[in-house]
């Protein structure tokens, strides 16, 4: 189940924790992986690990000329791309009533602007094969809110809309369009926390544990897979049941 | 007919589905054709690849018909 062989996948966030992760299975599963991100170093020894079908394209998302060239980029690279995970992300957090117009904008630009001109820009390649997959990572605090995160929270419900609308318009070309909304993972950031902040995290989930960067890799898979087909316009929530929507 | 227009006319058939005799000068792709929103997108495409032009959006709101195309492509690949 889950044969992606043949397909070529664009991961943004790939030197992270989740978009690494996304890039192993994706790979794992017979994919081509084109991994971008900011920092070269993680996204090389990624690729040192996966060894074949995969190119390192490194990528400043909050550079417009940078994000324009990454899909041409991919597509030289690679020959098409049939897979797109838009997984980058940034966070700025800051009491509304403090929040400056930068930090409002710079979160709204790489999580959002980003993410619509990277759609845009696979699209015509995904037309004409008559098959696409788009999976766009946004957040379990898109749909909850999260206070000191307006800006985040807005940029990831909007990846909601943008994608349900995109995903009406194509589906009867083949290409499905959804968001995987993740909760309280283990990544870098998180083992920041004290045992008291991820005590007090761990009370608002069922399941009593924080997520791993797998099983979010797992919903985009599934998503990606030919197997997904008849799934679009949805949001994979993978939380641990802390918000059930 | 010239062969931008035959070129342009194997394009609009395949792509849409219809006869040939239906791609007329005053044919509209959406209201006679039968193409929808996307469609349209998609014949621009089309034209801009086998023609190897770059038609801009605003210029592609302009070619509603076979011929406003036949035309647009004539103009800009001469």
């Amino acid at each position: 189940m889950f044969d992606l062989t043949g397909k070529n996948a664009l991961i943004t966030g790939a030197s992270g924790g989740i978009g690494g992760e996304i890039a192993r299975m994706l790979h794992g599963a017979g994919a081509t992986v084109g991994i971008s991100g900011t920092r070269v170093e993680p996204l090389q020894a990624l690729a040192d690990d996966l060894g074949d079908r995969v190119h390192v394209l490194p990528c400043n998302l909050s550079d417009p000329e940078a994000v324009e060239a990454l899909p041409k980029q991919a597509v030289e690279a690679m020959g098409s791309v049939d897979i797109l995970v838009n997984n980058a992300g940034i966070t700025r957090d800051n009491l509304f009533m403090r929040m400056s117009d930068d930090e409002w904008q710079s979160v709204i630009d790489v999580n959002l602007t980003a993410t619509m001109k990277l759609c845009k820009g696979v699209l015509r390649g995904m037309m004409k094969a008559r098959w696409g997959r788009i999976v766009n990572i946004s957040s379990v605090v898109g749909a909850t809110g999260n206070p000191g995160q307006g800006n985040y929270a807005a940029s990831k419900a909007g990846m909601v809309g943008m994608s349900k609308s995109l995903a009406y318009e194509v589906a009867s070309r083949g290409i499905t369009v959804n968001c995987v909304a993740p909760g309280f993972i283990t990544t870098a950031m998180t083992d920041k926390l004290t045992d008291d902040q991820k005590d007090a995290i761990l009370k608002q989930v069922p399941a009593g544990r924080m997520g791993d960067a797998g099983e979010i890799a797992s919903a985009v898979l599934y998503l990606a897979s030919p197997e997904a087909a008849y799934v679009t316009g949805t949001t994979l929530h993978v939380n641990g049941g802390m918000a059930m929507l | 007919m010239s062969d931008v227009a035959d070129r342009v006319k194997k394009i609009v058939v395949e792509h849409l589905g219809v006869e040939e005799d239906k791609v007329t000068d005053s044919a509209s792709f959406i209201d006679d054709l039968g193409a929808d929103s996307l469609d349209t997108v998609e014949l621009v495409m089309a034209f801009e690849e086998e023609f190897g032009i770059e038609i801009p959006d605003d210029a592609a709101e302009t070619i509603q018909t076979f011929g406003d195309a036949v035309k647009f492509i004539d103009e800009a690949a001469a």
